[in-house]
């Protein structure tokens, strides 16, 4: 996003301790219809985007930073909403479990931003995306109240309020508090490179290794672009004269994840691969794994800037999606690298631009706008797991039409009708909710669809 | 008397709903019917029979996806997956049998409206986890549709979720993709004899810590096993604990002998093959223990760990009950007082749960609900969702919360 001129925020940051505190905050804001922008930021806001309010507070969420409690025989870990994704999995491993969504950011990433964003990553073809791993978060409401959502129990009662929540970029409250359930570890993991001569037989492959019954643990996907940019980055061992490689991953005993390679590999040699090699310690694996996950700061080796974008696709139209796209790419006059997570068809595409050059970001948005629409033309969505947010919101009139966009924001208007939080994010056109709210009822005048009746 | 509308498509749907809302006609949402019997009555002149949109629209074994119009039975879509070896991994239980109706004639539509799950529901999730997309006639009139059908979407706000388990009572389903998996290869349960529900849920703990990735633990009390179809179950003479392990054949193997090795510590240890195993399985998914007679019957959902120290307190209570989903799951049958039913809300409570009353004589529904109430923080967030999608009231009234 390129940097807006910001002005000075009226209103104060704040750093609440807890609940009440943050409840009092934002009770406070409502009061006085004051703007409400949560981060996680622990002393002053970054510069940018939230100051376009005249008068907003931040409200950081900085030191909500706390493990709150290991249940192991609830196999489920409570934390504050700060808290990395990888710091729970480091905090149950000893005991052999792990928190299984895995963002490439895990380091750095909170678990709240995680909720906030349905967050996915390398295995969640398998193991399900952040709402699929969640069982509860305590909320505290624009109006200040608190509201606690499920717990350590699997089912919801009543409304699935936990699963709206999800994936809701922040607009609908502040968490303050996030329970996720924790998987035991595999028993072994096994991973496979696997190349192709061209971008259809490795998008067969993809398609017959799951017709055939097997979900691997991860499957991942990278064009000619990304496998020569993270080579000369980081020396994973990729072989250079290949269209499209994948990475594979089996886990299980290793008697299954044996079993499961060998079909893996027979299944590519029949679509063609030109290289298979099947990691033969740890340490190769991980090496497998760290060019995929140096993609984007090798790109940024290779290109002044890049713009990644996030749509998913469904998996058949892989090969059809990457070739429309060269074309695009071309049109538009900037490079895209492809990594992609192809066993649930969530794309990353790169384009390469330079920020420095005049028109050079504007087309790098026309460009990202067109992909988007691509995905959205072949059976996709315009977000896999980055969200909506400023970004894309002129694009949500792609896929949803205006009564399914209307039906979503009475969603806000019942947890933040004056829609003080978070403002300006997702959603194109804002309605009042007054306005959405409001029904026109013709007594006698709606004609009884002609339909046999009983 | 019930005038009955029977709609053939998705706009034949929305015009009714237009209708009914011009001239404030409440409708009940009913499927094929056979969970007509969980939650409220209905208070409605009309009642909008869904069986005409039935059908499946498209299935793509290589994307993991199926579309089904709404009332598309549920065994007609299994039997379709099984030609390319899939399933609906959660498990649809059929519930139809616990209210008197016939088998097998529980809709895709009804299953996801009740975001109901079966044993598996401890490894792959519920209902709701496996609902991609859905096309919804609301109570304002409006066909829309939420989600898609891919498995990662984080394009607005997930208001799939929200249909799972509202009962009919935000909107009218009229079309659902739905992720469909790989079935296993193979099926083996283990099973302990003589254990007590304490001990059980040690076990059933230990097993699902354990990297044998097991797909569903369940816990019988003598009384109940012996009500099973499949012998061994019956002729135990004891309780019977039951571990179940799934996939491609060298791998249940492998994991079967692992965990009898780390469950012999508990007791003696039994296995069912595949066709005993499937058996049991059903009768723990659809609580079939349960399904002669009209007794009270309780849905608790709870903290697993904690299901056997409930099992035990109902027991003691006389309430007699089994668990599934590792403890997290119990099913539990009372008489038919207040008391006994104030009872098993506050237990579910204490284990930081919830108690839905699945089956019961109206007379107890009305005294006491059939789910569980909420605080009244959510229950206002609830009622402000509810009118969004409704605002006139019109969708299966008083079926979740009375006279709302």
């Amino acid at each position: 996003m390129p940097c807006r001129p910001t002005a000075p925020c009226l209103w104060p940051s704040l750093l609440p301790e807890n609940t009440d505190q943050v409840a009092d905050v934002v009770r406070l804001c409502h009061a006085n219809q004051v703007k409400v922008v949560p981060a996680r930021l622990r002393h002053r806001p970054v510069r940018g985007a939230p100051c376009r309010w005249k008068t907003a507070s931040f409200v950081g969420l900085g030191k909500f930073n706390r493990i709150l409690d290991i249940d192991y025989a609830n196999r489920c870990v409570t934390v504050q909403p700060g808290v990395t994704n990888l710091a729970i999995s480091q905090a149950v491993s000893a005991a052999g479990f792990y928190y299984a969504p895995d963002p490439s950011s895990q380091i750095a990433c909170s678990i709240g931003g995680n909720v906030a964003e349905n967050s996915g990553g390398v295995h969640c073809l398998k193991y399900g995306v952040t709402t699929n791993n969640l069982l509860g978060l305590e909320i505290v409401l624009m109006n200040g109240d608190v509201v606690r959502l499920g717990g350590k129990h699997m089912d919801s009662d009543g409304y699935d309020l936990l699963g709206i929540l999800t994936g809701s970029e922040g607009l609908l409250g502040v968490i303050t508090e996030v329970t996720v359930r924790i998987l035991p570890k595999p028993a072994t993991v096994g991973a496979q490179l696997l190349g192709f001569g061209d971008l259809q037989s490795a998008g067969d492959c993809v398609a017959r290794i799951i017709a055939a019954g097997i979900i691997p643990a991860g499957l991942e996907m990278m064009d000619k672009p990304a496998v020569h940019a993270t080579e000369d980055y980081c020396k994973a061992g990729y072989p250079l004269d290949v269209e499209a490689l994948l990475i594979c991953e089996l886990d299980g005993p290793s008697a299954e994840v044996d079993e499961l390679s060998d079909r893996v590999e027979e299944i590519a040699r029949d679509c063609g691969a030109t290289t298979i090699r099947r990691a033969t310690s740890e340490d190769e694996r991980q090496r497998f794994w760290l060019g995929r996950k140096s993609a984007f700061p090798a790109v940024g080796k290779i290109s002044p800037d890049y713009y990644c974008i996030d749509g998913t696709i469904p998996r058949g139209r892989l090969s059809e999606v990457l070739t429309r796209m060269g074309e695009l790419s071309k049109q538009h006059g900037l490079g895209v690298v492809n990594v992609f997570h192809a066993g649930d068809g969530n794309l990353h595409p790169l384009i390469m631009y330079d920020a420095g050059k005049p028109g050079d970001l504007e087309t790098t948005e026309a460009l990202a706008a067109d992909i988007l629409r691509l995905c959205v033309e072949v059976g996709g969505v315009l977000s896999g797991e980055h969200g909506i947010g400023v970004e894309k919101r002129d694009l949500m009139g792609v896929m949803f039409t205006e009564d399914d966009m209307k039906q979503q924001q009475r969603i806000k208007c019942a947890f933040d009708p004056d829609g003080l939080l978070n403002p300006g994010k997702v959603f194109p056109l804002l309605h009042r909710c007054a306005e959405l709210g409001h029904m026109h009822v013709h007594h006698g005048k709606v004609p009884f669809p002609d339909l046999p009746r009983f | 008397m019930t005038e009955i509308l029977r709609p053939q498509t998705a706009d034949d749907t929305r015009d009714l709903l237009a209708w009914a809302v011009s001239e404030q006609k409440p409708l009940e949402i009913v499927g094929n019917g056979t969970k007509r019997g969980f939650g409220h009555p209905v208070a409605a002149s009309h009642s909008l029979d869904l069986s005409g949109l039935s059908g499946i629209v498209e299935y793509e074994p290589a994307e993991l996806v199926l579309t089904a119009r709404a009332a598309t039975p549920i065994s007609e879509i299994e039997a379709l997956l099984r030609q390319s070896n899939q399933q609906l991994a959660f498990e649809p239980p059929d519930l139809g049998p616990l209210y008197g109706a016939q088998a097998e004639r529980a809709t895709l539509g009804g299953i996801v409206a009740g975001n109901l799950s079966g044993p598996r529901r401890v490894q792959t999730g519920a209902a709701r986890d496996h609902t991609l997309g859905v096309q919804v006639a609301t109570g304002r009139g409006e066909l829309i549709k939420a989600g898609g059908r891919v498995v990662k979407n984080v394009s607005g706000y997930d208001l799939t979720k929200l249909m799972c388990g509202s009962w009919g009572t935000l909107g009218v389903l009229t079309q659902i993709s739905i992720k469909v998996l790989p079935a296993p290869e193979k099926t083996r349960t283990v099973l302990i004899a003589g254990q007590d529900a304490a001990d059980a849920c040690l076990a059933m703990t230990a097993a699902l810590s354990s990297p044998h990735e097991v797909s569903a633990a369940a816990f019988l009390p003598a009384p109940i096993a012996a009500r099973s179809r499949v012998s061994y179950v019956a002729g135990a003479g004891a309780s019977v604990t039951a571990i179940r392990i799934e996939g491609p054949p060298v791998s249940v193997s492998v994991r079967n002998t692992a965990l009898r090795d780390l469950l012999s510590a508990f007791g003696d240890i039994e296995e069912l093959h595949g066709h005993n195993s499937g058996a049991l399985w059903q009768e723990v998914r659809d609580a079939t223990p349960f399904s002669s007679g009209d007794s009270v019957l309780w849905r608790l959902s709870v903290a697993p760990a904690s299901g056997g120290a409930v099992l035990d307190a109902l027991g003691d209570l006389g309430i007699e009950g089994y668990l599934d989903w590792g403890g997290g799951l119990i099913w539990a049958s009372s008489g038919e007082d207040n008391e006994h039913a104030h009872q098993v809300r506050t237990l579910s409570e204490s284990a930081g749960g919830h108690a839905t009353l699945v089956r019961a004589p109206e007379v107890l529904k009305s005294a006491i609900g059939v789910f569980h109430p909420q605080p009244a923080t959510r229950d206002g967030l609830s009622q402000r969702i509810k009118d969004g999608f409704d605002p006139n009231g019109i969708l299966n009234p008083g079926r979740m919360v009375q006279g709302a």
